[in-house]
């Protein structure tokens, strides 16, 4: 892991908070991995639509210092790209979800995974749940985001394809990229993160 | 005209097949019997009123009586939009937004209709303008109703498709824009339908009272292609109207989904 010193801090978060969670206030660098754990109901994904900007709040989230106010919605989700636990589809096929200039990168990240090219245009409802949780990883990583906040990402993956997938992330992290993980795997986290994050009755109960 | 009047026996001898109704629901046990005769006795009440005030409304041709009727038509009919769908939007938002549609389209298509094409004098003549209004009305409350259930409904039944356009950058009018189409469309397909069955599968409503009252075919054929025109266009008026108002109740300035907003 090639972290660049000093750290840049891509995200930070200033008292956010809805009445489903917070206050949170941490940040995250460039190149970073914070793993965020607690039991379920704790308030890890109601933390990653907040800082997607998917939910009301309160508080700011900045990235690159700029408040997520400054920018358009869209402009914000773009760069900080959340991944719910069970991703969803609105094309018949995969591959009606990329644009077609993105398709070499696309095919860069399937090789990656594993995933071979075929999937693209199998209908959705016929892939497995693993097939789909990889293609949805591809997606969000398509969009280029800075901030990437993923939810359960391989929760339905058996340990090759665990271990692709976090080489895959472990490259973006190389490149710069900012990760939020929500994980129940405590062995995914040492792996991945560089710090945790505890989550408690919609706290943090510290790293 | 020379319509053939009916009276008291007339009606009687009618509503032997009501009671036929009731006596089939007895005997197979479908147990309709009691909202079949429920039904009927309210319809008679209702239709007995209304014929009475509009003999009243007609008779004094005032503009203050017409527009009190024609303002408790648009209520009635946006009250009908409003508690159809299962979902409600908070703060009373299922109602006002009927109220706003219903009203917009009703006028928008009648007074066309007043101005242009019928031009009764004076042009709000209540023999005109009220029955205009209450065929109208019908249309867009069907119209209204469905485009706003498909939006209510479908928000939530497609939340989790729409948040995962939004949480890659969408824009929400993009992620949304296959269910505005869709919920429109079907507020759409009525008015559609019974404009290809009119005269082949049925005969409307108008044209079938008006060949009763003894009009000329042509003549009844004419006023019933303009009201099919008027239907169109306020059922593309109120489930265009419906639809984009519910997205605007649903989502706000920083384009959520705010289906929180909304009680099921």
């Amino acid at each position: 892991m090639n972290a660049p010193s000093p750290p840049t801090v891509r995200l930070s978060v200033r008292d956010l908070r809805s009445r489903f969670g917070g206050p949170f206030t941490f940040d995250v660098a460039a190149g970073e991995c914070v793993a965020i754990q607690g039991p379920s109901g704790a308030g890890k994904s109601v933390l990653l639509r907040m800082l997607a900007d998917l939910d009301p709040h309160d508080g700011t989230a900045l990235l690159d210092g700029r408040p997520a106010a400054a920018m358009p919605a869209p402009a914000w989700r773009g760069a900080v790209v959340y991944q719910a636990a069970e991703p969803a589809w609105w094309e018949d096929t995969a591959r009606a979800h990329f644009a077609p200039a993105d398709m070499d990168a696309v095919a860069a990240a399937l090789d990656a995974l594993g995933l071979a090219g075929a999937l693209l245009d199998t209908p959705v409802d016929r892939l497995s749940t693993g097939e789909r949780q990889r293609l949805a990883l591809v997606r969000s990583l398509a969009r280029g985001p800075r901030v990437l906040l993923l939810d359960e990402p391989t929760a339905a993956l058996d340990p090759a394809g665990v271990a692709r997938a976090e080489a895959l992330l472990a490259a973006h992290l190389a490149q710069g990229l900012a990760l939020l993980v929500v994980t129940h795997s405590d062995e995914q986290a040492r792996r991945l993160a560089h710090r945790i994050l505890r989550l408690e009755h919609g706290r943090l109960t510290g790293a | 005209m020379n319509a053939i009047h009916l009276d008291a026996w007339d009606l009687g001898a009618a509503a032997l097949l009501i009671v036929l109704d009731a006596g089939l629901s007895l005997r197979l046990r479908l147990g309709v019997h009691r909202q079949i005769l429920g039904a009927a006795v309210r319809m008679v009440v209702q239709l007995t009123i209304v014929g009475l005030v509009l003999r009243q409304v007609f008779a004094s041709a005032s503009p203050a009586a017409t527009l009190a009727v024609i303002v408790f038509m648009v209520g009635a009919a946006a009250r009908e939009v409003a508690t159809r769908p299962r979902q409600r939007l908070e703060r009373w938002m299922n109602y006002r937004i009927s109220a706003a549609v219903v009203a917009c389209a009703g006028f928008a298509t009648v007074l066309l209709a007043l101005t242009t094409a019928v031009r009764p004098t004076p042009w709000y003549e209540p023999r005109y303008a009220i029955p205009l209004m209450g065929i109208v009305l019908g249309s867009v409350l069907n119209a209204a109703s469905l485009a706003l259930d498909g939006i209510l409904d479908g928000v939530v039944r497609e939340r989790a498709r729409i948040e995962a356009r939004l949480a890659l950058g969408t824009p929400l009018r993009e992620a949304i824009a296959p269910l505005v189409r869709s919920a429109t469309r079907r507020g759409m397909i009525p008015v559609a339908n019974q404009m290809s069955a009119a005269g082949i599968i049925t005969l409307p409503g108008i044209m079938t009272g008006q060949l009763l009252a003894g009009m000329d075919p042509i003549e009844a054929v004419k006023y019933q292609i303009l009201l099919m025109f008027l239907l169109a266009g306020a059922s593309g008026l109120a489930s265009c109207g419906a639809a984009l108002l519910a997205v605007r109740a649903l989502s706000d300035e920083r384009q959520r989904l705010r289906t929180d907003r909304l009680r099921g």
